[in-house]
């Protein structure tokens, strides 16, 4: 068996065993810690704060967004140019269909991959950048936080080396990457992609519950 | 770990809930929300970035209650274990810079309710004895008075003698079966009693039968700003038994921010039972005769003023349009600030600050935020702050930086605006 073979066979469902059982272990995990039930008589109601907790806090507030711009862009720019790369490249939607579901849906153009990889790596650069440039981000910055950023820009940056699929070695090269980067996933703090939405909810249906809108 | 950072671990841990723990998982260390911070927008001092002040907790979490934490400890992948040295270095990080405002979530991508976070840490740090003497004090008079500045009976009867020959109207104490129940808060009693007046005068107006409890005055809950749950419970539980006693339909929670979040939203939790009766804020039930044409407006006031948006009510307390609408009604020349209503700057001295001696000099440059914001409207005759706290922490601010603003509670505003019968 090649070194591709294993990585793109074996070792790739293993980690992606690893990232499925771990990720939905912390999540699950988080909601069973529960919490105790609320008496105060509600003015609204929690489940509808739950869902506007999610959807506000993907909008910015006029009032934080000249302050934090930076962010914004960088965070909006990275996430869309990510998950367009992960879902519309090609080469991916290939490896979806052969090796997992069986079926596979329209590729982005050569261009559309280019502008997205564009705004995935402008995104990530200027996020990492400032962990270490803002003097805020550099003191709550760890060392999971560095990793989670340059794992992911390995896994991108290999990603477009690998883009013409000319040689076994770099495309080998990505998934071996991929496959780490899966099994860091479940424990660590790239998991807010997966938790965010209880953060949010969280807060929202605590808002909700007093009638407030956010 | 030494029995003091125990003793404040066990604590942490008991406190978070799925809440907490879906905040802990979801920080991505942005940094964000120290653009809401008052204390940081005042110092620029990374050290005051909110989602900072919870690492100690974080940390706890992290080790102990996570999901997979028991796997990332065989595996050395956990935080150390916290210490009462880092306890100490936190406590005025916990106290003194964070009024609990709750700005900070509104800017957080993930929603993260850091104030009511910071609310639970503070039971680990009086579990563990690490608390600043300012609160520490106001604890004290509290377990012993039931007010946080030693407030007796004596003294609320002497006001209220004062504000029925004010006002000419009679002030019934401990009726049994009225209405509504009003408490009060200590800065009120000894500061602003005109508000009893004011009550007196609008309830009469509105056909409102109301008393006050002579066992039961006070509204501000200092357990929950120290973060002792036990005293919270205690002076909650006060309340409960007064109104129950009484038979009161309502409780009239006053112009003060966290002591309505305390009994209206906290209360029923901490003594474990819903109430036998309902919670209205003041601005609340007088938005609601208002609008009943109870107590109908007459000739407005004709200064410029402005509204400070106290956070426990308006941002965490929901009470957003209804000091709005009172204030239409009783001002000719009312002007919003910027980034009013619900992310309006706290004063920056709510959560137990301007009890913190110690936490002036920070207290005060956060202050100077919220003054810039009213300077920033041009020429102002007065700030409606419905807040007692709030109110004591400008009319201090204001004097340190030496600024001729009136500041005007809005109970007492309505009441001046009055139609006359």
């Amino acid at each position: 068996m090649s070194f591709l073979q294993i990585v793109e066979g074996p070792l790739f469902y293993i980690a992606a065993a690893i990232f499925l059982i771990g990720a939905i272990w912390r999540v699950i995990g988080i909601i069973k810690i529960g919490h105790k039930r609320d008496l105060a008589p509600p003015k609204g109601s929690g489940k509808v704060g739950f869902v506007a907790g999610n959807l506000r806090h993907f909008l910015p507030r006029k009032i934080f967004a000249k302050r934090t711009w930076v962010h914004i862009i960088a965070g909006y720019s990275f996430h869309f140019g990510l998950f367009a790369l992960l879902l519309f490249a090609a080469p991916h939607i290939d490896f979806a269909r052969d090796r997992i579901l069986g079926f596979d849906w329209p590729a982005l153009p050569r261009w559309g991959f280019i502008i997205a990889a564009q705004f995935a790596f402008a995104g990530l650069i200027m996020l990492w950048v400032r962990r270490f440039s803002d003097p805020v981000m550099r003191l709550i910055s760890d060392w999971d936080d560095h990793i989670g950023s340059w794992l992911t820009f390995l896994v991108m940056l290999t990603g477009c080396l690998a883009l013409q699929e000319s040689h076994n070695a770099l495309k080998a090269i990505h998934m071996l990457f991929v496959d780490v980067w899966l099994i860091y996933f479940p424990f660590s703090r790239l998991m807010h992609a997966g938790t965010f939405f209880l953060s949010r909810g969280y807060t929202g249906a605590t808002y909700g519950r007093k009638g407030m809108t956010l | 770990m030494s029995a003091v950072a125990q003793k404040a671990v066990s604590k942490f841990l008991e406190f978070i809930d799925a809440d907490i723990a879906a905040y802990a998982e979801s920080c991505v260390h942005c940094g964000e929300c120290a653009e809401a911070c008052h204390f940081y927008l005042a110092t620029k001092d990374p050290k005051y970035t909110p989602t900072y002040k919870l690492f100690p907790l974080v940390k706890a979490y992290k080790r102990h209650k996570a999901p997979l934490s028991g796997l990332k400890k065989m595996l050395g992948l956990v935080p150390a274990e916290v210490t009462e040295d880092e306890l100490r270095e936190w406590e005025p990080l916990v106290y003194d810079a964070c009024t609990m405002c709750g700005r900070c979530t509104l800017v957080c991508p993930m929603g993260i309710d850091i104030a009511g976070t910071i609310r639970k840490m503070r039971e680990g740090f009086v579990a563990a004895g690490i608390v600043p003497e300012g609160l520490s004090v106001a604890a004290a008079n509290a377990e012993r008075t039931g007010s946080p500045m030693g407030v007796t009976l004596k003294a609320l009867s002497a006001q209220i003698v004062r504000q029925e020959k004010e006002t000419g109207i009679k002030i019934e104490i401990d009726k049994k079966g009225a209405d509504y129940m009003a408490i009060l808060s200590s800065m009120e009693i000894m500061g602003y009693p005109e508000i009893i007046g004011a009550y007196a005068k609008l309830f009469k107006q509105a056909g409102v039968s109301w008393t006050i409890s002579s066992e039961a005055f006070e509204a501000t809950n200092v357990g929950v700003q120290i973060g002792d749950g036990k005293m919270a419970k205690m002076l909650v539980q006060r309340i409960v038994d007064a109104a129950e006693k009484l038979k009161v339909k309502h409780v009239i929670s006053p112009e003060c921010g966290h002591a309505y979040g305390a009994l209206r939203w906290a209360g029923p939790n901490m003594v474990g039972k819903e109430f036998s009766f309902k919670v209205v804020h003041i601005i609340e039930l007088l938005d609601q005769l208002r609008r009943e044409g109870r107590i109908p407006a007459g000739e407005k006031d004709g200064r410029r003023m402005t509204l400070h948006d106290p956070c426990q009510l308006i941002r965490r307390g929901g009470l957003l349009q209804e000091p709005r609408t009172l204030l239409d009604d009783s001002c000719s020349d009312f002007i919003e600030m910027e980034g009013a209503g619900i992310a309006n700057l706290c004063c920056g001295g709510g959560g137990g600050v301007s009890a913190n001696e110690r936490a002036r000099e920070l207290q005060m440059a956060a202050f100077a935020q919220k003054l810039k914001q009213i300077n920033d409207l041009g020429d102002i005759d007065a700030v409606v702050v419905p807040c007692a706290n709030c109110r004591t922490v400008f009319e201090d601010g204001l004097d340190e930086f030496e600024v001729d603003l009136e500041v005007v509670g809005l109970g007492e505003l309505v009441a001046e605006t009055l139609a006359s019968k």
